[in-house]
């Protein structure tokens, strides 16, 4: 059951799409780091992608919030053709993402942080907040209160003055989601957001993560390189190995696939399993 | 994974944005023709081959002092990714002591140097000048890296950058304390009687002189970093320092011994651009340096031989350009190039060899 | 001693709370203004008055007119700081928009082209001259990495004063002709005129002043009788008139930083500067956010620009160079990139040192180094120097050890944004808290303490005036 081999349409989650992207490639230079995948998230699930390490997953992702262009393919958003947007276009159309290795801005507070998340939601402009027009004050306002709420949300009420680099690193990370949760997205991409937590908050992340689709009315789409996280929350999963998708479908059938046991734990390991 | 991929990424876009980078230059190109449309600039070189080539010449021998400076600026680059600011102050010192070796000359041995002086006696007084010069100016730009910039060296880069600014504010001002604060002259040493004429383009003294000094510097440099042990261990520190450092290199001494080689071209420079303009000054330093530094990125910072030819590349154009145009739109000319190179071909014209390193 | 630690901390801390309440901050900044406007109106009249004059001569005052350069830099470097603290695009090249700040002023408002307008309507003129230019010129940066940045805003910081001092005679000629010959070969009759020569501007039209710059240049003007004459002006014919104006830009400049730091668009500046992927990966169009950067941060070089021209009622293309680019930038580093107190303390700072505290220490320090070098006048090179040594023209040797000492020791300035930032949004929660929580901002407080401890006791404003600013001056320098 290749990629290729699979008769594409048929075999696609029907029924109303938020991300549809199709045959998307990306080369480098003579590099083809993913190659004409297709890939659907139905609305207010849960999708992983995983594979193993250098499989695609994080420029799979960058091409989906605009930090690479991809090099054939297009990829529609929620009834938007996004494929040549901007990273700050793709955000008001509706994304938010954290990255891989914590990227929050170190010195700002967290109140600040998720205020920069806020930053395309409000309208205020420059010469306003110079007058301080009554407008923008308000604004200011409910945009401090969202934001304290977000914090709240992820455990970190007490935590909006504090410096984001002096965060602990499992704040750092819950941090991260507040700020894409503030970009007010209705698909959220999270990369790897319990590389490094040890099993315990990797548990609690994940229930949090059922927790906000539920209650935001989210759709969500991780990345993760640990199969057995992937496992408990995801819906769909869908597998790269080399810049192919080489399997899709429910975790149970993943985890059955033998090209992705093959992927994970190298040629021969299918055989014998 | 991800830093080559962003950078792929971004040979990628300069590809596709290439046609438009022509094009501005063209545009450029004409509203340069547009603006200038009295001076005949093309009518003029090739109505008059002999002056034009003569012109050209002049700014060959001028563009191997320029890459001799610049050779330093890009070494320097290539292996901490640091604009040396203070390395035109550097190159500033060494006429510094130049003047001082001709006054040292002049009173103590009682020697008066001038135009009549026998060629020997300047030759021997060159012969004692240059290595000196060469050495003090590179024990001081050696000097300069180890209290200024290696306590830097885990700052981030425009920490270390503005510590230069602040190294070349101290030079400067040493300069002009050593020197005075107008030019002063410098007896005339390098005769500027013909030497040889070849069809049109006359050869003087002073031109053999430069050249006979410059070229066995370049081309020393260029052995060196490519031949020797010394050099592959720049080469290596300058590919990536945590690795060179695990495989037994000696980063520090590596880096200090670019800095000596930097300070010491810089230093033969000064004697030798001194000596040409028969004049030192504290300020020189900063137009050489941004000159030089312009060559360097020209060739594309980081590569030896770009940084060479950037050199000989950027002195032909002043020289037309002072003769064609204008001398004072010198400065406009050298930056608008530097700016135009760093915004449309950041690699310079031959790429930097340490494009790699987005 | 522990005992003796608690003795002297505790009316320290009782200090230290009442300077933080922002009533008394308030107060503290009005008395001081107060203080620091009739200081200068009456400057003059006390340097002058026997006993008092001789006794004010044995401090290091400052006078009017440094107290207006003071100032004028102080703009200079909040606009610089916009640029390089705020959005974090290391700009060597700012006297540019300081340029065109200049000599729009100069083009409207002298004899050049015989055209005077009001400097009140000249100077928002200058400001949005800058400000273009700003975005002009900041558009191809945007892509550079730092280093490269910092050498193309420095590549137009010396293209632009060329520019002035070049363009005393231009022509512009608009025209394409194909040239009859190319390489020595005459390919044709003549010349093929596609669009035939046509006169702009000229002939040798004189645009900027050239190398003898514009003098005069009409200052400011307020058509108010009074003892200054007929009407005010603001010139440095009556510097008290002109510091109160200039004192004034410098608190609207000072306000509009606060306001913007504190907006969204602040906020999404200092997201570029911190992590520009990221930020965009937030939704923050970073071209347009830089831009702005480079906008508002030239506007206030313009302004300055216009006031300088005015002021001075000359200007000279030789008084624009790299200097100046570094002097602001050095400012910046000194009084900590991105903090608005800092940043005017480091230009209060400097055009102190330079202006006021120099030739005050070098009246003490010249003769005795002199005579020392005149003792060993036979040792070669250090008899000479000595011999001749000014404190004053050391001053470019001073700032750059600074710079360096700066870099290796504090690289984040005087005065950090840092517990700036942490009391802006102590709002909601407790100062105790606001202080208590981050280890980094409990640094920076005690910072706070130690240096309070050091400085001086004639400046309340400035718990942190570094012990080097020391003079009464330097606490009413502070007052903004």
């Amino acid at each position: 059951m290749t990629a290729a081999a699979m008769p594409a349409p048929a075999e696609l989650p029907t029924g109303d799409l938020i991300l549809d992207a199709r045959g998307v490639t990306k080369r480098f230079g003579g590099l083809i780091a993913v190659s004409d995948i297709d890939f659907q998230i139905p609305r207010g699930s849960i999708v992983s992608l995983i594979g193993p390490n250098g499989a695609g997953k994080t420029t799979f992702f960058n091409m989906i919030t605009g930090l690479y262009a991809p090099s054939e393919g297009e990829i529609w958003f929620d009834g938007q053709n996004i494929t040549r947007f901007k990273p700050h276009q793709v955000v008001r159309t509706g994304i938010g993402r954290t990255f891989q290795n914590i990227r929050l801005f170190g010195n700002m507070t967290a109140l600040d942080n998720v205020l920069v998340g806020l930053h395309h939601t409000l309208r205020g402009h420059w010469w306003e907040a110079i007058a301080h027009a009554p407008g923008i004050m308000r604004e200011e306002a409910r945009a401090l209160a969202r934001a304290r709420e977000l914090l709240a949300l992820m455990n970190l009420a007490g935590r909006e003055s504090d410096y984001a680099r002096n965060l602990p690193y499992g704040d750092q990370r819950r941090l991260e989601i507040a700020r894409a949760l503030a970009t007010d997205c209705k698909l959220l991409l999270l990369d790897e957001p319990t590389a490094g937590m040890n099993p315990n908050e990797t548990l609690e992340l994940t229930r949090f993560v059922r927790r906000i689709r539920d209650e935001m009315g989210l759709t969500v789409l991780l990345i993760e390189h640990d199969m057995k996280v992937v496992m408990g929350i995801s819906e769909r999963v869908t597998v790269l190995d080399h810049g192919e998708k080489i399997a899709e479908g429910s975790p149970t059938e993943v985890r059955a696939d033998n090209r992705v046991i093959e992927a994970y734990l190298g040629r021969g390991a299918a055989g014998q399993g | 994974m991800a830093v080559s991929d962003t950078m792929r990424l971004r040979r990628g876009v300069s590809t596709g944005g290439r046609a438009r980078q022509v094009g501005i230059l063209v545009v450029i190109a004409i509203a340069l023709i547009v603006w200038r449309r009295d001076v005949p600039i093309w009518g003029a070189c090739t109505n008059d081959l002999s002056i034009c080539t003569n012109v050209i010449a002049i700014g060959l021998f001028q563009g191997m002092i320029v890459a001799l400076i610049a050779l330093g600026y890009t070494l320097v680059y290539g292996i901490l990714q640091l604009i040396n600011f203070a390395n035109g102050d550097v190159f500033m010192m060494g006429s510094v002591v130049t003047l001082y070796a001709v006054r040292l000359f002049n009173g103590a041995l009682g020697i008066k140097l001038g135009p009549e002086t026998d060629l020997i006696i300047i030759l021997i007084w060159f012969a004692i000048t240059l290595p000196i010069s060469m050495v003090i100016c590179s024990l001081l730009n050696a000097s300069i890296e180890r209290f200024a910039y290696r306590p830097l060296r885990r700052a981030p880069t425009l920490a270390t950058l503005i510590a230069a600014i602040g190294m070349s504010f101290v030079l400067q001002n040493l300069g002009q304390k050593l020197i005075g604060i107008s030019p002063v002259s410098l007896p005339n040493l390098l005769s500027t009687a013909d030497v040889l004429v070849v069809g049109a383009v006359h050869i003087k003294f002073s031109h053999v002189f430069v050249t006979a000094i410059t070229l066995p510097l370049l081309f020393a440099l260029v052995y060196f970093v490519q031949n020797t042990r010394q050099g592959k261990a720049m080469r290596a520190v300058a590919q990536d320092r945590e690795a060179a450092g695990l495989m037994g290199i000696n980063v520090d001494r590596t880096i200090s011994l670019t800095f000596l080689i930097a300070g010491a071209l810089a230093g033969g420079a000064g004697v030798i651009v001194a000596l040409y303009n028969g004049q030192a000054w504290w300020f020189y330093g900063f137009p050489y340096g941004l000159l030089a530094f312009t060559a360097a990125v020209f060739g594309g910072i980081g590569n030896l031989k770009g940084a060479a030819v950037g050199g000989i590349l950027l002195g032909i154009m002043i020289s037309l350009n002072a003769y064609y145009i204008d001398p004072r739109w010198q400065e406009v000319m050298t930056f608008g190039i530097l700016v135009l190179v760093l915004v449309f071909r950041p690699t310079g014209l031959f790429g930097s060899a340490q494009s790699e390193r987005a | 001693m522990a005992v003796m630690t608690d003795l002297r901390g505790s009316p320290r801390r009782r200090l230290l709370d009442w300077i933080r309440d922002e009533r008394n901050q308030r107060r503290i900044v009005i008395g001081l203004l107060a203080f620091v406007i009739v200081y200068a109106m009456f400057f003059v009249q006390l340097r002058n008055t026997p006993g008092v004059g001789e006794l004010m001569r044995t401090f290091p005052l400052p006078s009017v007119n440094n107290l207006i350069v003071m100032c004028y830099y102080a703009i200079l470097a909040l606009g610089l700081n916009v640029v390089v603290g705020f959005a974090g695009l290391l700009d060597l090249g700012y006297v540019a928009f300081y340029v065109f700040g200049a000599y729009t002023t100069a083009v409207l408002a002298s004899p050049l082209f015989n055209i005077h307008v009001p400097w009140w309507f000249v100077a928002p003129i200058a400001v949005a001259v800058a400000a273009t230019a700003g975005v002009l010129l900041g558009a191809p940066t945007l892509k550079l990495r730092g280093d490269y940045l910092a050498i193309v805003t420095l590549g137009f910081g010396e293209i632009l004063p060329r520019l002035a001092k070049n363009l005393d005679s231009v022509n512009i000629d608009i025209g394409f002709s194909i040239p009859g010959n190319i390489l020595g070969l005459q390919w044709m009759a003549k010349d093929l005129d596609i669009i035939p020569l046509t006169r702009l501007v000229g002939p040798d039209t004189n645009v900027t002043g050239g190398n003898i710059g514009v003098n005069p240049i009409d200052p400011p003007i307020l058509p108010i009788p009074g003892p200054w004459g007929a009407q005010l002006e603001f010139s440095n014919s009556n510097p008290t008139a002109s510091f109160v104006l200039i004192l004034a830009l410098l608190l609207l400049v000072f306000f509009v930083c606060i306001r913007l730091r504190d907006s969204r668009l602040g906020r999404a500046w200092i997201a570029v500067r911190e992590d520009e992927t990221a930020a965009a990966s937030m939704g923050i169009d970073t071209v347009s956010t830089k831009l702005l950067a480079f906008g508002l941060g030239a506007s206030f070089s313009g302004f300055t620009g216009a006031f300088f021209g005015s002021y001075s009622t000359a200007i000279f293309p030789e008084s624009f160079n790299f200097a100046i680019s570094i002097t602001i930038l050095i400012m910046i580093i000194l009084g900590g990139m991105g903090s608005l107190r800092g940043v005017v303390l480091g230009a209060f700072m400097l055009i102190y040192i330079n202006e006021t505290l120099l030739p005050y220490l070098g009246a003490f320090v010249d003769t005795p180094v002199q005579a020392v070098g005149g003792a060993i006048s036979a040792v070669p090179l250090f008899g000479e120097l000595l011999r001749t040594f000014t404190l004053t023209s050391y001053n470019f040797l001073i700032f750059g050890v600074i710079l360096i000492l700066f870099m290796l020791f504090r690289p984040e300035g005087l005065l950090p944004a840092a517990a700036r930032k942490a009391e802006l949004h102590g709002e909601g929660v407790s100062a105790d808290e606001t202080f208590g929580t981050s280890s980094e901002v409990a640094e920076a407080a005690t910072d706070f303490e130690e240096r309070e401890e050091g400085g001086l006791p004639g400046a309340p404003d400035e718990p942190d005036q570094p012990g080097g600013g020391a003079a009464p001056a330097g606490g009413g320098g502070g007052a903004t």
